[in-house]
């Protein structure tokens, strides 16, 4: 069944820059699917006009359609899609910091019906024992890993069918960026269908069922996780590329010293 | 010492309707970001509906009729103004506010006419009461008591109820709070509705002789201009500075009044709010980000 179904998308903001069109794709439910792609790729155009916050940065959906769960949603507010079942993780995490843990985890249960709040509050502390121990420190004061899971733990307690998680490994530690992927196994077993909108392939690729690979607005590439880690064109994008032979690598290595060298010598000239 | 403590019952008690005012201001500024100088507007037009109806409905259903005509007016304002203004910059629309404000209170002056000064402040205007050695203008104890209730179920509601996580949610971040489904619409329509709210009371104690001077509700437009500063030295971004702000003014003004002369008292404000400003750019309570190094 397909719980989120984008067709023939194209995004503009302002009057004239068109950073998005002709994107479809679907995403089954309870999968995770990956968005890679490099940075002004569209990927966060696409998270926002799924979640309706088009308009807050100036955008708006100028073609296509937008479903969840068999309605449209692409003509709605944010609130009216966040009680349809969407809940987004945003870019940067935005956690609320100058409210405490509680209160922000507060502040993502006020879609929820009150009788499941206490429900869903156990079910994001039991995720992330840690946003208990912090709960009455102010959010802006966490680590960054902590943040994180402050944001994926806020938009949890909406209880959404569908999660969606912008660059969620931005700035963090590789120790705490394999936590973050295990979050979205674990989110994702409990029943949430994810879209991992991601710059570290790896990462997303791990943990995705699908992918699809945006490039300048327009959608490259698409296919199984597995097959797409394997792809040439996404090891040599997105996994830091293979050499194809010792001698190859010898070669590129010989390159780089060499450009290293004239580096060294224009900067002594200026020096001088 | 008589003096001083009555200067100081006297001086908290202007504050606290100051504070009023700036609370207000300060609630509508944090949701829309917009500075509403068309606040002082939004008690005039709420005095001059309760001064309409007075002799005819008796001072308490005046005080209904003044305090819901002014958050009315407050709403309208935000729907059919400040919520379709969608691309305008906030300066723009704080320049509205100004245009909004010349208006009405060109209307109001202009239906007052030449008529004797109209007060409201019945139950307490021009009446003492007191205490120990010291006698005290009703007006002042009653503005400070009525402050001091309004202050606290403010502060509650802010705090505990969803309605004041959702208003200090928006303050924040508005893409956040759109992500955690706050209509961001109901958020900024109930700011301004609880500034006019505010602003339809405090007027009840500006358009009174102790207070508002001898013309009544023609000078409550002026008095509340002093609630600017207020909202400034206690910080735009902060609801308790804006109360410890109205508080600060009074007590300026009153001291300044009472031991240099009047005239001064009425500058020493707007000197505090420049030191503040020179000291502290963002307010006593203003917004200082808490970053984590």
């Amino acid at each position: 069944m397909i719980l989120l179904s984008i067709s023939d998308l194209a995004v503009r903001y302002g009057r004239s820059v068109k950073a998005m069109h002709g994107v479809s794709f679907d995403v089954p439910d309870q999968s995770v699917v990956a968005v890679l792609g490099s940075n002004g790729a569209g990927k966060s155009t696409l998270l926002r006009a799924i979640s309706g916050t088009l308009s807050l940065h100036g955008g708006e959906i100028t073609n296509g359609t937008i479903e969840l769960d068999g309605t449209r949603i692409d003509r709605m507010d944010p609130a009216a899609i966040v009680r349809r079942g969407l809940g987004q993780v945003p870019e940067n995490r935005q956690v609320f910091s100058r409210m405490s843990v509680e209160e922000n985890l507060r502040a993502g249960g006020l879609a929820t019906p009150p009788s499941r709040r206490a429900a869903a509050r156990a079910a994001v502390l039991d995720m992330f024992p840690k946003l208990a121990d912090r709960a009455s420190q102010p959010a802006g004061l966490l680590s960054g890993g902590e943040q994180q899971m402050l944001a994926i733990g806020r938009a949890m307690m909406g209880e959404p069918k569908v999660l969606l998680l912008d660059e969620p490994s931005l700035g963090l530690a590789p120790l705490i960026i394999e936590q973050i992927g295990r979050t979205v196994t674990e989110i994702n077993e409990r029943g949430t269908t994810v879209v991992l909108v991601e710059q570290n392939a790896m990462m997303a690729l791990t943990v995705a069922h699908t992918a699809v690979v945006l490039e300048v607005g327009e959608l490259k590439l698409r296919g199984d996780a597995d097959e797409l880690k394997a792809s040439e064109d996404i090891q040599r994008l997105y996994l830091g590329g293979h050499a194809e032979s010792e001698e190859h690598a010898d070669a590129e290595q010989g390159e780089a010293a060499e450009r290293l060298e004239r580096r060294r010598k224009s900067l002594k000239v200026w020096s001088a | 010492m008589t003096t001083f403590v009555q200067v100081l019952i006297n001086g908290l008690g202007v504050g606290a309707v100051f504070g009023l005012l700036a609370l207000g201001f300060v609630i509508i500024f944090k949701a829309t970001e917009v500075v509403n100088f068309a606040h002082g507007s939004l008690a005039l037009f709420g005095g001059y509906l309760a001064y309409q109806v007075k002799d005819s409905i008796g001072w308490f259903g005046a005080v209904i009729v003044g305090v819901l005509s002014a958050a009315i007016l407050a709403l309208a304002i935000e729907r059919l103004l400040i919520s379709r203004a969608k691309h305008a910059s906030h300066d723009s629309l704080a320049i509205m506010t100004i245009g909004i404000d010349t208006i009405i209170l060109a209307d109001v002056v202009r239906r007052l006419g030449t008529a004797a000064a109209p007060f409201l402040g019945d139950p307490y205007d021009t009446k003492s009461v007191s205490l120990g050695s010291l006698t005290v203008s009703r007006t002042y104890l009653v503005a400070l008591a009525t402050a001091l209730v309004l202050f606290t179920l403010f502060f509650i509601a802010f705090r505990k109820t969803s309605w004041g996580l959702q208003m200090r949610a928006q303050s924040e971040n508005k893409e956040a709070a759109a992500l955690m489904g706050i209509r961001s619409s109901r958020v900024t329509a109930s700011a301004w509705v609880v500034g006019g709210l505010l602003a339809g009371i405090a007027v009840f104690f500006l358009a009174t002789n102790d207070i508002g001077g001898g013309s009544g509700l023609l000078s409550a437009h002026t008095v509340a201009f002093a609630a600017f500063p207020a909202a400034i030295i206690g910080g735009l971004t902060s609801t308790e500075g804006s109360v410890i702000g109205g508080l600060i003014v009074g007590l300026t003004s009153a001291l300044g009044a009472q031991y240099v002369n009047y005239e001064f008292g009425v500058v020493a404000v707007y000197l505090v709010m420049l030191v503040v400003l020179v000291v502290r750019p963002s307010g006593l309570f203003g917004r200082v980000d808490q970053v984590r190094v």
